[in-house]
């Protein structure tokens, strides 16, 4: 059984007017455990309202058909009570645009430390957790720290730890990159990927960065509502033409490769990170 | 700007600043009631001595003292006036007589007592409760100390959290402040010329988006706070336990002490009384 598995899933907004505005127009997805996925799509395709139906932080569910189903649990049916709610947001964590905006507390230890404290643990445990979350985004010596003097990359790891403290099976990164500067976007992307090499963590990154897609396991296309491709990235970026009808772009060395081709060079095999493109480059050259 | 010090916090590691903050904000409490107690010139000697003894347990610089004291100086300087020429004593106590005005010796003794009681409580006050605890313990402290309200429906829990958040995000929204300042002044906006009239209409421009950012972003940590099983204090452990230790009930043994020689001293120590 999957560990998200979506059925049919509408969902809109009511406009100024009072007419609904779809936002996802039907979508069916199945999401295992410890898979590490990418959505992406250009703003406005309903990837981000996707992420936050996830965890049920929706204003209005008046406008919702279809059923999410998390770890069994049937999320968007009508008896969801407060406390399978609560559960819910144990199961599936999310890290959020703007770090400034989620963290709580003016000491660093003390945000970790807010998830854990929500969960009524025990003082010991609660220690234990931060301490452990501060050693996996590599943010230890930073534990007394005030969060506003830490740069935006180091407050987005900040933002991570305090959901690894409250051990989620699932995080979804919603833009968690969009605001920082390379270097904190290399250090966040990095966490993402060991927590779930070696924790065994769902991972769902929603980006519009395609290099950071490349990356993923699994690659899932949402254009207008709809998932328009779903895939592993060399599937996904073969489709060229249709990436570019959803207004997405190219990841540079998949961009860099087929303006080689055009100009007659041959340049062949898989081609999507930066390290295949350089091997084959290489090749081409040694011909 | 961000090198702003909340609370003028002054960071050190003296006894003073490992003190629980519910023991400073109850010592607190006592040593302004204290202060007001004060009747003889040797309890006012003891108020004195107290307040130069917190100076140097507390390890603040005489000079950050002085500093706060700075503040207040014309009210003490005011009510000290007042006190000379307004307090009537007994015949055979009057120094000085010209036309109206009769100077008394109990105006002088008032006056500098008031001072002192002035000073004394603003050294007091200011070090337990701001040069020597953080605001974030003070609002932890407070949160401790006030939980029996909760049982009459106090919601102090609440209370406590906007507090927190609100010292969390006083940096950030003077950031975002300098941010929309520079923005505006790019485009020709005048902040520091002009009538105040013009100065402060040029500020709307940077009232406005700050407030709508603002408002985004509560919106925001709402979310990310409901995402992290926020729901209220119930429920809820806390990482950080106040705990009281031998140093906390010394600090206690101290100031009862210290009220008791003041009382004792107002009964039976000789001199002028207020």
């Amino acid at each position: 059984m999957s560990f998200i598995k979506i059925r049919n899933l509408k969902y809109s907004y009511k406009d100024d007017e009072g007419s609904p505005l779809g936002i996802i127009r039907d979508i069916s997805l199945d999401i295992e455990k410890g898979e590490y996925i990418a959505i992406v799509g250009h703003n406005g395709s309903g990837k981000s309202t996707l992420a936050k139906l996830l965890t049920l932080v929706v204003d209005d569910y008046d406008y919702l058909e279809g059923s999410i189903e998390v770890d069994g649990v049937e999320i968007t049916s009508d008896d969801m009570t407060e406390d399978g709610i609560y559960d819910l947001r144990k199961k599936i964590g999310m890290v959020f645009q703007n770090p400034d905006n989620q963290l709580v507390a003016t000491i660093v230890e003390e945000d970790v430390a807010f998830g854990p404290e929500n969960l009524g643990l025990e003082r010991a445990e609660i220690r234990r957790r931060v301490d452990d979350a501060l050693a996996t985004v590599g943010m230890t010596e930073f534990i007394r720290h005030e969060p506003h003097r830490l740069s935006g990359g180091q407050k987005q790891r900040i933002a991570i730890a305090g959901i690894i403290a409250m051990k989620p099976e699932c995080i979804i990164f919603d833009e968690s990159t969009a605001m920082l500067d390379p270097i904190g976007r290399r250090d966040v992307v990095a966490t993402m990927e060991r927590l779930n090499k070696e924790d065994g963590k769902t991972v769902i990154n929603i980006t519009h960065y395609m290099d950071e897609a490349v990356r993923a396991d699994r690659v899932i296309v949402i254009d207008d509502g709809k998932i328009l491709l779903d895939g592993t990235p060399a599937e996904i970026f073969a489709e060229v033409d249709k990436l570019r009808g959803a207004g997405l772009d190219l990841p540079q060395c998949t961009d860099l490769t087929i303006r080689l081709k055009a100009k007659g060079i041959d340049i062949n095999g898989e081609i999507n990170t930066p390290e295949q493109c350089a091997k084959a480059i290489a090749a081409a050259l040694g011909k | 700007m961000k090198s702003v010090a909340f609370g003028q916090y002054y960071p050190s590691n003296s006894v003073m600043h490992r003190l629980d903050p519910r023991v400073k904000i109850v010592i607190g409490i006592f040593y302004i009631v204290a202060s007001f107690l004060c009747k003889n010139v040797l309890s006012f000697a003891l108020l004195t001595v107290s307040a130069l003894v917190l100076i140097l347990v507390s390890k603040i610089p005489v000079k950050i003292v002085l500093k706060s004291i700075k503040a207040i100086i014309f009210i003490m300087i005011f009510t000290a006036i007042l006190n000379i020429f307004w307090t009537k004593g007994p015949e055979e106590n009057l120094i000085l007589h010209w036309n109206f005005i009769n100077i008394y010796v109990d105006g002088i003794y008032n006056a500098v007592f008031i001072a002192v009681r002035i000073i004394s409580m603003i050294i007091g006050t200011s070090i337990f409760l701001t040069y020597t605890t953080t605001p974030i313990e003070l609002t932890d402290g407070l949160e401790r100390l006030l939980y029996p309200l909760t049982f009459i429906k106090v919601p102090v829990h609440e209370f406590a959290m906007m507090m927190t958040i609100a010292l969390r995000f006083i940096p950030t929204i003077i950031e975002e402040t300098e941010k929309i300042m520079s923005a505006q002044k790019a485009r020709g906006a005048d902040f520091t010329n002009g009538s105040l009239s013009k100065r402060a209409k040029a500020l709307i421009p940077v009232l406005i988006p700050l407030f709508v950012s603002a408002f985004r972003r509560a919106g925001e940590l709402a979310t990310a706070m409901t995402c992290r099983c926020y729901r209220g204090g119930n429920g809820r452990t806390r990482l950080k336990v106040l705990k009281t230790t031998y140093r906390d009930y010394l600090a206690l043994f101290f100031i009862a002490v210290f009220g008791a020689a003041i009382v004792l001293l107002n009964i039976y120590a000789p001199g002028y009384t207020m």
